[in-house]
């Protein structure tokens, strides 16, 4: 059996997809997914995905307009992805000592819809261009296949770029604070985090205790920050990568980030497993801003009235 | 899925037998040593968090 050309195109489409969806499959700050198991499920969806994007273009060409309509197909597929990340994320929720809370459950969910979406768009646009010079320089073989491999490539990397999540660090300044006890309350600054009344968790804050303080540069990220869901990624995060010293027994040393109403900063208190300073501020910023959490009221007259 | 109570006040442990009374089980001990080992105890039994109310009265909060 001889390969035709069109299965030849959608092949080399459905590889540049699943390679796209490969590109952004990592163990990354978020520490998710960590198991081969996961790998396998997400990089089957992308090859699937992949094929979807891929057989559109040939599909139309062929004159078969149903085929392309697949797509649609797709959209559901990815949903599917979506609820079947949220459940799991939220089955293993109880299992966690920092739970992750349902805004970033949320946002790490649509992530893996839209990278999805992306090994599509990327099998779509190789197997376009692979179509496209094929009509204009049919014999230069060699060319054809080269570009559509270099434009799988661009997509991969602009798109990868475009959906990046951005960080925390960019729209607020994280700075060390100093923990101190007023009676049986726990103070970082002029914000009561907590009332602790054993001396013994005490002692656990005031030997390994840190704090910090985050500070929004505009009324936007003032905002933001304010979101629960935001403020449950900070102390997720800051415990998933300092580590914790805390048990089931021991709720009062779940790290908690408080507001002070006065002016919108955030203070954060954790008592990690590693006391590095650095490494806090630097996990601070690294929290990703959760798009359920973002506000923008400076878009409003009203909101730049008051400012 | 475990169901418990939370943010309520799970039990009291306090030495001024005339502060305290009411709806949450009280313990009633003989000075702060005791209460704070009492709490302790509870604490981890409950699984909830200690906090002192005012001296020598501690409740016992699950979050």
């Amino acid at each position: 059996m001889r390969w035709s050309e069109p299965a030849f195109i959608i092949g080399v489409g459905v590889i540049m997809g699943s390679i796209a969806r490969l590109a952004m499959l990592k163990v990354d700050y978020r520490q998710y997914p960590s198991y081969p198991q996961a790998y396998t499920v997400h990089l089957a969806f992308g090859v699937i995905s992949a094929f979807l994007g891929a057989v559109a273009v040939p599909a139309v060409l062929a004159r078969d307009y149903t085929a392309a309509t697949f797509l649609a197909l797709a959209a559901t597929q990815f949903r599917e992805i979506r609820k079947i990340e949220r459940e799991t994320l939220q089955n293993v929720e109880e299992t966690e000592l920092v739970s992750r809370g349902s805004a970033y459950i949320e946002g790490i969910a649509r992530s893996f819809e839209a990278r999805n979406y992306l090994a599509m768009v990327t099998a779509l646009l190789v197997t376009l261009t692979i179509t496209v010079l094929n009509t204009f320089i049919p014999r230069q073989k060699w060319i054809i296949y080269t570009s559509g491999i270099a434009a799988g490539i661009l997509t991969i990397l602009l798109l990868r770029k475009s959906i990046s999540h951005k960080k925390l660090g960019s729209m607020v300044m994280i700075k060390p604070a100093e923990i101190h006890f007023e009676g049986p309350v726990l103070m970082v600054g002029q914000v009561s985090m907590i009332n602790v009344g054993d001396p013994l968790i005490q002692e656990k804050y005031r030997r390994y205790g840190m704090a910090v303080t985050i500070h929004p540069q505009d009324p936007n990220a003032k905002a933001t920050i304010a979101n629960l869901g935001q403020r449950q990624a900070i102390a997720h995060n800051a415990s998933a990568l300092l580590g914790i010293r805390k048990d089931v027994d021991t709720p009062l040393l779940t790290p908690i980030v408080r507001r002070n109403i006065d002016i919108g900063d955030l203070a954060l208190i954790i008592v990690p497993a590693e006391p590095d300073r650095e490494a806090l501020l630097q996990a601070v910023a690294d929290t990703p801003v959760l798009e359920g959490a973002v506000r923008k009221p400076m878009a409003a007259k009203s909101a730049r009235m008051v400012d | 899925m475990s169901v418990s109570l939370k943010h309520q006040i799970a039990a009291v442990v306090t030495y001024h037998k005339n502060e305290v009374g009411g709806g949450a089980p009280v313990f009633y001990v003989a000075n702060q040593e005791e209460a704070l080992k009492m709490a302790r105890t509870l604490a981890s039994i409950l699984q909830a968090g200690v906090h002192e109310l005012s001296s020598g009265v501690l409740i016992l909060v699950k979050h």
